[in-house]
């Protein structure tokens, strides 16, 4: 008989889970709000937590105002790196000499300090969309990548065998066989790349530009307003979530099976 | 026996230094099943892959129906070690993999899968996902999807190997009712003597690398066989013939 996990009790399943990680940041949170009332510092150095949320609740219009550009940054970059990966990694696939060229490049361009790079592209390419999206991809491209490539080189000798006896060509055993079996592998890198993405969004705004999360904390930062970078902060935490949860929304829609085997990916 | 289905004639093969097969010669005649048994090791898995085309043999000649085999023409249906179900796939899609490679449509492929679920023993299961099965219905599902591909002939590589031996039991005589109701022309590759045994009419015993013949046994028991002094008597033998086998490594 199949076994199937029953849906009854999962709600409360999942509150047995969380219910540590709630006791803990709460706590964290507590701990700050008493030190920060009770110590006389002063808020310009270390606001209350309950400050940062009033703040940034009056100026929710000119947070929101900056976040649209850093989610427009991040999604477009990490949209051109996941398809240049793709591209790339099947290439690689197909054409094996080329991972032993182009892989020392991508190695090589994990070891650039974001901080020198970012104003370079910035100063190359101007205060516009473009090298916030370059660099968005320079820092998700490579885990994307590494992601396809190790998964396609995981499919089980078995299935591949299999499949081959069946008389299909190369291309076909790829797209029967390689590719499905690399999905849990690149559901992996996006949840990994996705964290990055809006970093690196941030970092890239940091460097230069008219609106964004990036540049709204510098500014709080020049007029000595914490609680504001903080608030900042806030929000660009809350937006990472939410893409991450979006990432483990898509691989539950796209690979059912997963949740009926009890297995989890890698 | 006239032209033998498929024939293998002084069949060697060697990785580098290392002779995993020395002028192998053996015959399957139509609708017969023959096993090649042998320890782990001596080349068994390797007759399949040159079989399916993913080795080619050094030496030695491979014919199907007395005419070499030609490799864009593989007139046989493989089922590899365990069961290589693709859990991304519900098992009618599983099933229907060697017929889509073929470039038959989804809708009609299915058509033809799906009166045969219920003779395999998997009616209701078409559209669980491999996961949600038990060993022994996923090695049924496996089978499903080699002998639906209607070739020639079955290659069976160790196929309950994975199981448990109660579930292997079962499962093999199972194998041998269905056997006897289709008639399919089978090869099967195996460790367990018992397993060879109770379904071949004929066996080949392999020694220890480099896998050459031992050993020829025919196994002219009535059937459905089940285990009892017969088949003890040659299990027996067999064995005696493996640990007496002087056992060469190079």
């Amino acid at each position: 008989m199949p076994f199937i996990r029953p849906v009854a009790g999962r709600a409360a399943t999942a509150f047995s889970r969380l219910w540590p990680a709630l006791l803990s940041v709460g706590g964290l949170f507590l701990l700050w709000e008493a030190y920060a009332q009770l110590s006389g510092i002063p808020p310009t150095t270390l606001p209350a937590p309950s400050r940062v949320l009033m703040q940034g609740a009056l100026q929710h219009r000119a947070l929101w105002d900056n976040t649209l550009p850093t989610l427009t940054a991040t999604l477009l970059g990490f949209a051109c790196s996941v398809s240049a990966a793709f591209a790339l990694s099947v290439l690689i696939d197909f054409f094996r000499p080329l991972r032993r060229a182009l892989l020392p490049v991508f190695v090589i361009s994990q070891t650039l300090p974001m901080i020198a790079i970012a104003p370079l592209v910035v100063l190359w390419f101007g205060f516009g969309l473009a090298p916030k999206i370059m660099l968005v991809a320079l820092v998700t491209f490579f885990p994307m990548l590494i992601a396809l490539v190790q998964g396609y080189a995981a499919t089980a000798d078995e299935i591949e065998q299999l499949v081959a006896s069946m008389g299909a060509p190369r291309w076909r055993i790829f797209l029967i066989a390689r590719l499905p079996s690399a999905l849990p592998f690149f559901f992996a890198g996006l949840r990994i790349s996705i964290t990055y993405a809006v970093v690196g969004a941030i970092f890239s705004e940091y460097a230069g530009a008219a609106k964004g999360l990036g540049i709204y904390i510098l500014n709080a930062k020049n007029n000595f307003r914490p609680d504001l970078v903080l608030a900042a902060v806030t929000v660009s935490a809350t937006l990472t979530l939410l893409l991450f949860g979006a990432t483990v929304l898509i691989q539950r829609l796209s690979m059912p099976w997963l949740r009926l085997s009890g297995s989890e990916s890698p | 026996m006239s032209v033998a289905r498929l024939e293998l004639r002084g069949i060697a093969k060697a990785f580098g230094d290392l002779q995993v097969l020395g002028e192998l010669s053996i015959a399957v005649g139509k609708g017969e099943f023959v096993s090649v048994l042998g320890p782990s090791g001596s080349g068994k898995s390797t007759i399949f892959k040159l079989l399916t085309g993913a080795l080619r043999p050094d030496t030695g000649a491979m014919l199907f129906d007395g005419a070499p085999l030609q490799p864009d023409h593989r007139p046989f249906a493989f089922m590899p070690q365990r069961d290589a179900l693709m859990d991304w796939r519900r098992i009618i899609d599983n099933t229907t993999l060697g017929l889509e490679v073929q470039g038959i449509g989804r809708t009609a492929a299915r058509r033809r899968v799906a009166p045969l679920f219920a003779e395999f023993g998997l009616s209701g299961f078409e559209h669980h996902y491999p996961a949600q099965l038990s060993g022994g219905m996923r090695q049924r599902a496996a089978l499903l999807r080699t002998v639906v591909q209607d070739k020639d002939m079955l290659l069976l590589d160790e196929p309950f190997g994975a199981l448990d031996a109660l579930t292997r039991a079962d499962m093999q005589r199972w194998l041998e009712t269905m056997w006897s109701r289709h008639g399919w022309t089978t090869l099967l590759v195996t460790h367990d003597v018992r397993e060879a045994v109770l379904l071949s009419d004929r066996i080949y015993v392999l020694s220890a690398r480099p896998g050459r013949v031992i050993a020829e046994v025919a196994v002219p028991l009535p059937r459905p066989r089940r285990t009892g002094a017969a088949v003890a008597a040659i299990e027996a033998g067999i064995l005696d013939l493996l640990l007496s086998a002087p056992t060469q490594r190079t």
